[in-house]
This record gives structure tokens, C-alpha cells and sequence, in this order.
């Protein structure tokens, strides 16, 4: 039983951190609410760091590292609120690994730059492979595919994509003849048409993504690197989840031992002190959360469902009170924008509604739990 | 990243397993549904239960081997905990002296006290509890008022109350802290003993629970005569014994495995028709169960840490806080998809349900485990105390002067 990093992951850790502190991405995230051209392009520093490639294959041109490796960068991006588009491209990459496919190399070095579509598997209450819907709460039905040799023709739409105006290349997953297949199109063949969108948290650009005859190609991956697809996205983040609370919780503290009221510091106050140990400890059982998500993603592929969907769900839970408490702590200053705690909270709010959401993963882990599948 | 028990740690727990395997049919059932309906049945054959487990090793695994312990280390207890759990059948039946006491003893005994307590205790053939909580010192344990009168010969004529004593009706022994100076301020006055539960002036009355079970005690010491070699420590020094005996607390429950798992309240849920499609039950259920995952994978943590050296700090209450919390949670969810016969004592759930609010409170409770984190893992300034350096017998008579 040995959990402690490796010298190799703490040196990709301390790597990560120096690689974003070129930026302030923080400051960068409040700006960009008002002028959205004020958001720094971290692509070409994900791509001289070599994390587009983190979790493809040495054959598939990649790094070959494992989800905890990528977990430990997401946390890092997690942290500063930096706008590193892990989520959209790192879960794409899996599956043109996975698939042997031509692109894989290009996509691990950076050199293309594609957003995956998301796409959540059945559970064992909805049958279909769906997608999140543009609003309301009925889940939405994947894009149809018909195929003719290796080329697809798609229609249909999907929704909050991340990072869908940045891409050059976008991995669907669409509803073929036989069942789900990923399709590799070109951002701007005919027949796509990407509407680019800031929401509430500046720091993730978001898509709407509409495919009305649009041909790709097809990637020959099977339905399980499609479902792996989606569980690494859910893993990754909720270690930016566990990065951001990681960033919040001294700031907290460090507030709450300065600041004095009645003569004493606010701190000393049970009221706070008993919220901040809450966050402390929903933060401490989402790292626990990581963890069986990244070993269940290499040793137990029947629980990656559940486990991946465990992670997200206490990660976001974590991320919405502590979010909360930086505002309350810091009192009215934390409710403006004189304070970075908005912002974190901004991320909290818009994160818990994308990819199938936090409600969905805590449904999820229900359905794995339902279905019999004994953690670890 | 390495889930998996080095090649030492899985020959241990390979022999722990097949040693289960082979002997769990004559585990008895001592809680929950089918449990062994009379008491002192229930408590001898749990005994009995113990005796084995202390033949084959498995009891005080962390002890010194010249008393009858393993001599292994705390990741060889949890091993053995998490293959008890895994069998399902129940632990020792001593789990607060093999837990607490004894580890105490080991640390602040004499070698003759050594000697006397700790074998009969790995047996069974001795229990032994804890008279620390008194009607009036719970949180503020250093505020006990049972007097511990030194005489002529040097022995000690003790008088008080305790209260909440688990297992004081079958234990053989108790350690028991007591004032021996209330001149001095509160924490310093203070002297450990090991006190026979058959001493006379000593009586025993049982207190029911929620659950209607009687498992822990009051008890009454009334001029108990004990010898000079019953201290265990110093005189004077019963604080720092009893922060030892909350230490090695604070260990036991930490590395125990309660047996309350996701997958098991999950099977519950499944029970009810209906429960297992209902949006609000499954998100009541995702929650629990990711707390309760949570939990076993700060277990896996845990190991990690104590493999790499590293000791069990306060922060370790953070995993009874979330153990407990999503257990009541999910006692609760079972009781609202099975109806009212979730709550009977003779169902699967109904120890859970009215069990665990006392859980709550027992080793520290959850407000005092959020003020010590708070305090000493987050560095938070502590609340302003107005006991501090005064000496006991004045503090008390301010306490009486406020309430009047
Ligand atoms: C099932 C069970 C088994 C037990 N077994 C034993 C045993 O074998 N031996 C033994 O000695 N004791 C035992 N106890 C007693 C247990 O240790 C005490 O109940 C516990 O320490 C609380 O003390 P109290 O009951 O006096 O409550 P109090 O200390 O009076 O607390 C009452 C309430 O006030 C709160 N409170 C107190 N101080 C503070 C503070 N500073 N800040 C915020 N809130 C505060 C508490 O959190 C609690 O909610 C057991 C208890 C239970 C429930």
C-alpha cells in the first residue's frame, strides 16, 4: 500500500504549477467577464508542456501516463482557474488512442487541435447514450450517424460543449447503424456550424454545436473507449474541482485568523471554524475520491462508472460549499467583485450544470451501487 | 500508485483470511437481526468468540509479544480489522481494552501492572472499561470531581459517580480517572487507577439506550479502597495517561471498520419496490454512498501513511465525523423507503437507526472533533477559556455562583 507521489509526479506537479504561473489567471478570469478577448490562450503552453498527450499511449504518440498523472495537472489548472482545455481534449485523445487511429499522434502533440463532444452512457435507468440537453432536464438524444465505408454523414445537435469554438477538429460521438461510434470532423467542413459562448464562469468557453449533414470520419473505437471517454472527463473535473477548494481553504484561513470582531478573531468564532472544517473534510474525501477513480481506471474497469461518477460527485459537492464559505468568511467584501471568492464561485455554479452535471454523477454512483457493483 | 499489501503484508493477511474462513460459522451473532436474545448468553459466547480470536493471533496484534501480543504494527491491526468486516462476523468482545486500555497499560505501566492486566485481558477472561465520563465531565473531561483520597499507607479510599461505562456490567476491571488534588488548576490535579469493578463500593447500574439495550452503565464508587499499585502513571500526572488512553481511542476508531458499507444500503434500497427508481431516493443514495467510499478509500490513505511512518493526527476524526454522518443519513433513507418496520429492533437496520445519534457524542463529539481540527489541523485561534490556571476548587465554586 504506497499512495504517496512518485518523484516523477511531483516533479510533473511542480512542473504544472511553474507553467501556469507565467499567467495570472485569476485576474485574467475577473477581466475576461468584462472583455472576453482578455482570456489568455493557454493552448501553446498545454502544448509545450506536453499535456495534450498525457494520457495517449507511447505508441499512440503520447506520454502513456496514468489519470492520476492528469489528475495532478487538472488540480494544478483547477487551482488558478486557469482555462486549459483538459476536459474537451484529453478525453478525445483516449478514445483515438484506443482506436489506433491516424490522428492520435497529431492530437498528442498538439498539432490538431479537437474538442470532444460529450456523450454520458446508459444507466440503469436511461437505456440510451445521451447528451446534455440546452436546458430543462430531460436528457437529449445524441447526434444520428449514417455511414457509408469510413465516412459519416451527422445530424443533430450538442449542447455546452467545452472548448467548441477553439477547436479545429470535433470527436462525436453520434448513434450509428449498430449502435454509438465516434466520428472525427473537421470544425469547419460544411454543415457544422460552432455558436462560441461565455457563461457566468469566464474561464471555460462553451459551444453549441450543430451538425446538419456534416460528413467525418469514422474513428474505429469501440462502445467501451467511448464510455472510458466520458469517465476520464468526469475524473478530470473533479480533481479541477479538488485543485479549486485545494486553492480556497488557506485563503480562508488565513482571513479568518486576521480578521477580529468583539475583540476576538473571527476564527475563533465555532460558527466559522466548524464551516472550515467541513470544507476540510469534504476536501479531504474528494482526494480520497481521486484516488480509487485513477486506480479503478487502470485496475478495475468495472468500477471506473462508479468510481469516476463517486469522485465527480464529491468533488462538486466540496467545490459548492466551499465556494460558499469563502463568501460568508470574508463577509461583504466576499460578495463583490473587490474579492477573487465571486469567481471561484462562478466556476462552482456553471461546473455542477455541465457534463451531465454533479446531480447526474450522484445519480450515477446510485446506479452503479443499485446495479451491484462493490467498491474496492 | 499501489493499492496492494506488500509481499509481507499479504502473507499476514492471507493467513488472517484463510483463519476466517475456516472459523467464521462459529462466530455469534451479537448485534442486529438474529443476535443471541439473552444478554449474558450473548456476552459469554462472545467471550468465547474473543478467546479464539486471541489463540490465533489476532488479538492485541500491535502489543509486545512477552504479553502475549503479535509485536506487529498498527497496519497489521487494520488488516485484520478490514478482514473481520470483509467475513462479517464481530470482533473482539474487549474492543475498549484491546483498543485503549491495553495500549495504555503497555505505555504507562508498571511491569508488574503489565503482568496482571494485559494477558486475562487478550483472553476475554478479564474486560476491562472505562470510567473516565462523569455526570458532569463529558466534553470537559479534565473537570472530574471523583475524589481519589490518598491514605496513611498510601493507598487511596475513592469517591464519585461515573457514568455512560460500556461493558462496566461484565467488565472485570476499570480505568478510572479520578481528582486527587483540587487545589491545583484542573488539569494537574488529576491520578489514573486500574480499579477492580468487585471492590466493594462499587455498583453497577445499567442505563437504556435509544434502542432499548442497555450497554453502557452508571456507576457508583463509594470509599473504594484501592492499593498504592493501582495507580497507573503518576499521581498527579492521570492528564497525560488520559490523553494516551484518547490517542489510542482516536487510532482504534479510526482504523476500525465499522461494517456499514454503500453496497449494503444500497441492497436495502433495492429491497423497497419502486425505492430504486425514485429520483430523490438515488440521489440520497449517490451521496451516502460516495461518503461511504469516501471513507474506505481514506482507509487505503491511512495505510499508506501509517506504512510510510507517519502517525494518526487529529485530522483522523474527520473519518469518524463522515463514517457516522452518512450512516445515520443512510439509516434514515432506509427508514423512509421500508416504513415504520425499518425502526424495529429485530430489523437489519433498526440497530443502525437507533444506535448511531449516540455514536454521534461517543469519543469526542462531533462539535469537540470539529474545535480540535479546527484548531490544530487548520490553525485557527481556540475559544477564549475562563478555566485556564485556576485552581479546580475555584472554578467550581464560580460554576455553582452562575447558575444561581
Ligand atoms: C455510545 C456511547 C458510549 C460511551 N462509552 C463511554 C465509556 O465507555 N466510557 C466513558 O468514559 N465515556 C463513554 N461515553 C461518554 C462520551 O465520551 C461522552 O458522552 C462525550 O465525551 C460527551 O460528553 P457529555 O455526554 O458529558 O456531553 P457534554 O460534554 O455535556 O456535551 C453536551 C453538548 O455540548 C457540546 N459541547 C460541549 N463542549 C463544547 C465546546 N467546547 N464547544 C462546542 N460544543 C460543546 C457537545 O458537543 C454536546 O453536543 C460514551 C458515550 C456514548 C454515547
Amino acid at each position: 500500500m504506497d499512495l504517496s507521489l512518485t518523484d516523477e509526479q511531483e516533479f510533473l506537479r511542480e512542473a504544472a504549477r511553474g507553467a501556469l504561473k507565467r499567467v495570472d489567471t485569476v485576474a485574467a478570469a475577473r477581466e475576461a467577464l468584462e472583455d472576453e478577448t482578455k482570456r489568455p490562450d493557454l493552448w501553446k503552453t498545454i502544448v509545450e508542456a506536453g499535456w495534450t498527450g498525457l494520457l495517449t499511449s507511447e505508441d499512440g504518440g503520447g506520454a502513456g501516463l496514468g489519470l492520476y498523472d492528469a489528475m495532478l495537472v487538472a488540480q494544478e489548472c483547477g487551482r488558478v482557474l486557469a482555462p486549459v482545455p483538459l476536459v474537451s481534449t484529453l478525453p478525445a485523445a483516449t478514445v483515438l488512442d484506443a482506436a489506433g487511429d491516424e490522428a492520435s499522434a497529431a492530437v498528442a502533440s498538439g498539432e490538431l487541435r479537437v474538442a470532444w463532444l460529450p456523450a454520458a452512457p446508459p444507466t440503469d435507468q436511461e437505456p440510451r447514450w445521451t447528451t446534455d440537453p440546452k436546458g430543462g432536464i430531460l436528457r437529449a438524444t445524441l447526434p444520428t450517424a449514417t455511414v457509408d465505408g469510413s465516412t459519416a454523414t451527422l445530424s443533430g445537435a450538442v449542447h455546452w460543449v467545452l472548448d467548441a469554438a477553439q477547436a479545429e477538429a470535433l470527436l462525436v460521438t453520434a448513434e450509428g447503424p449498430d449502435g454509438p461510434i465516434a466520428v472525427l470532423v473537421d470544425a469547419s467542413a460544411s454543415g457544422v456550424t460552432v455558436e462560441g459562448l461565455w457563461r457566468y464562469d469566464a474561464t471555460r468557453p462553451l459551444g453549441h454545436v450543430t451538425l446538419d449533414g456534416a460528413q467525418g470520419r469514422v474513428v474505429a473505437a469501440d462502445e467501451l473507449a467511448l464510455r472510458r471517454a466520458w469517465h476520464v472527463a468526469q475524473g478530470l473535473l473533479a480533481a479541477e474541482a479538488v485543485g479549486t477548494v485545494d486553492a480556497l481553504l488557506p485563503v480562508a484561513i488565513a482571513y479568518a485568523k486576521e480578521r477580529h470582531t468583539f475583540g476576538r478573531a473571527i476564527g475563533s468564532y465555532q460558527a466559522l471554524k466548524h464551516q472550515l472544517v467541513e470544507v476540510l473534510r469534504l476536501l479531504e474525501n474528494a482526494k480520497s475520491l481521486l484516488i480509487y477513480a485513477a486506480w479503478a481506471h487502470e485496475n478495475a474497469p468495472d468500477e471506473l462508472s462508479l468510481a469516476t461518477a463517486a469522485a465527480r460527485s464529491g468533488a462538486e459537492h466540496a467545490l459548492d460549499v466551499a465556494t460558499r464559505v469563502q463568501i460568508s468568511v470574508h463577509g461583504g467584501i466576499g460578495a463583490t467583485w473587490e474579492h477573487d471568492a465571486p469567481l471561484f464561485f462562478r466556476r462552482a455554479q456553471l461546473q455542477r450544470r455541465l457534463l451531465g452535471g454533479a446531480g447526474g454523477a450522484t445519480d450515477r454512483v446510485a446506479g452503479e451501487l443499485l446495479g451491484g457493483v462493490v467498491p474496492a | 500508485m499501489d493499492l496492494n499489501d506488500d509481499p509481507q503484508q499479504a502473507e499476514f493477511r492471507t493467513q488472517v483470511r484463510s483463519w476466517l474462513n475456516e472459523h467464521k460459522a462459529e462466530a455469534p451473532i451479537v448485534m442486529g437481526e438474529g443476535q443471541i436474545e439473552d444478554e449474558h448468553e450473548r456476552i459469554e459466547a462472545w467471550r468465547g468468540w474473543q478467546r479464539k480470536l486471541a489463540d490465533a493471533g489476532l488479538c492485541g496484534v500491535t502489543w509486545p509479544e512477552e504479553y502475549g501480543g503479535q509485536g506487529k504494527g498498527p497496519i497489521e491491526q487494520v488488516i485484520v480489522n478490514q478482514e473481520l468486516s470483509r467475513a462479517q462476523v464481530p470482533g473482539p468482545l474487549d474492543f475498549i481494552g484491546l483498543g485503549m486500555m491495553g495500549p495504555a497499560i503497555i505505555v504507562h505501566g508498571t511491569d508488574e501492572q503489565k503482568r496482571r492486566y494485559l494477558g486475562p485481558m487478550l483472553h476475554g477472561d478479564e474486560v476491562c472499561c472505562q470510567l473516565f465520563s462523569e455526570p458532569a465531565a463529558g466534553s470537559d473531561l479534565a473537570g472530574v470531581t471523583t475524589r481519589a483520597v490518598e491514605q496513611e499507607d498510601g493507598s487511596f479510599k475513592i469517591s464519585g459517580q461515573k457514568v455512560w461505562t460500556t461493558n462496566a456490567q461484565f467488565s472485570a476491571f476499570g480505568v478510572l480517572l479520578a481528582r486527587t488534588d483540587a487545589d491545583v488548576p484542573k488539569h494537574k490535579g488529576l491520578t489514573m487507577f486500574i480499579v477492580p469493578m468487585d471492590a466493594p463500593g462499587i455498583t453497577v447500574r445499567g442505563l437504556r439506550q435509544i434502542s432499548g439495550e442497555a450497554e453502557f452503565n452508571e456507576v457508583f464508587l463509594d470509599e473504594v479502597h484501592v492499593p498504592a499499585d493501582t495507580v497507573l502513571g503518576q499521581v498527579g500526572g492521570g492528564w497525560s495517561t488520559a490523553l494516551t488512553v484518547l490517542m489510542f481511542e482516536r487510532l482504534s476508531i479510526g482504523t476500525s471498520s465499522i461494517g456499514y458499507s454503500a453496497e449494503r444500503f444500497a441492497a436495502g434500497v433495492l429491497s423497497a419496490p419502486g425505492a430504486a427508481e425514485d429520483p430523490e431516493v438515488r440521489q440520497r443514495l449517490g451521496h451516502v454512498g460516495t461518503e461511504m467510499i469516501a471513507s474506505r478509500f481514506a482507509g487505503h490513505r491511512l495505510l499508506s501513511d501509517l506504512a510510510g511512518g507517519k502517525l494518526p493526527g487529529p485530522e483522523f476524526g474527520l473519518g469518524k465525523v463522515t463514517i457516522v454522518k452518512s450512516a445515520i443519513e443512510a439509516g434514515d433513507l432506509l427508514a423512509d423507503v421500508l416504513g415504520p418496520d425499518a425502526l424495529d429492533t429485530g430489523s437489519e437496520w433498526g440497530y443502525i437507526i437507533s444506535f448511531l445519534p449516540g455514536l454521534k457524542s461517543a469519543g469526542g463529539t462531533e462539535e469537540i472533533l470539529r474545535n480540535t481540527i479546527g484548531e490544530r489541523v487548520l490553525g485557527l485561534p481556540p475559544e477564549p477559556r475562563s478555566d485556564k490556571g485556576v485552581p479546580f476548587s475555584e472554578l467550581k465554586a464560580r460554576e455553582k455562583e452562575e447558575v444561581a
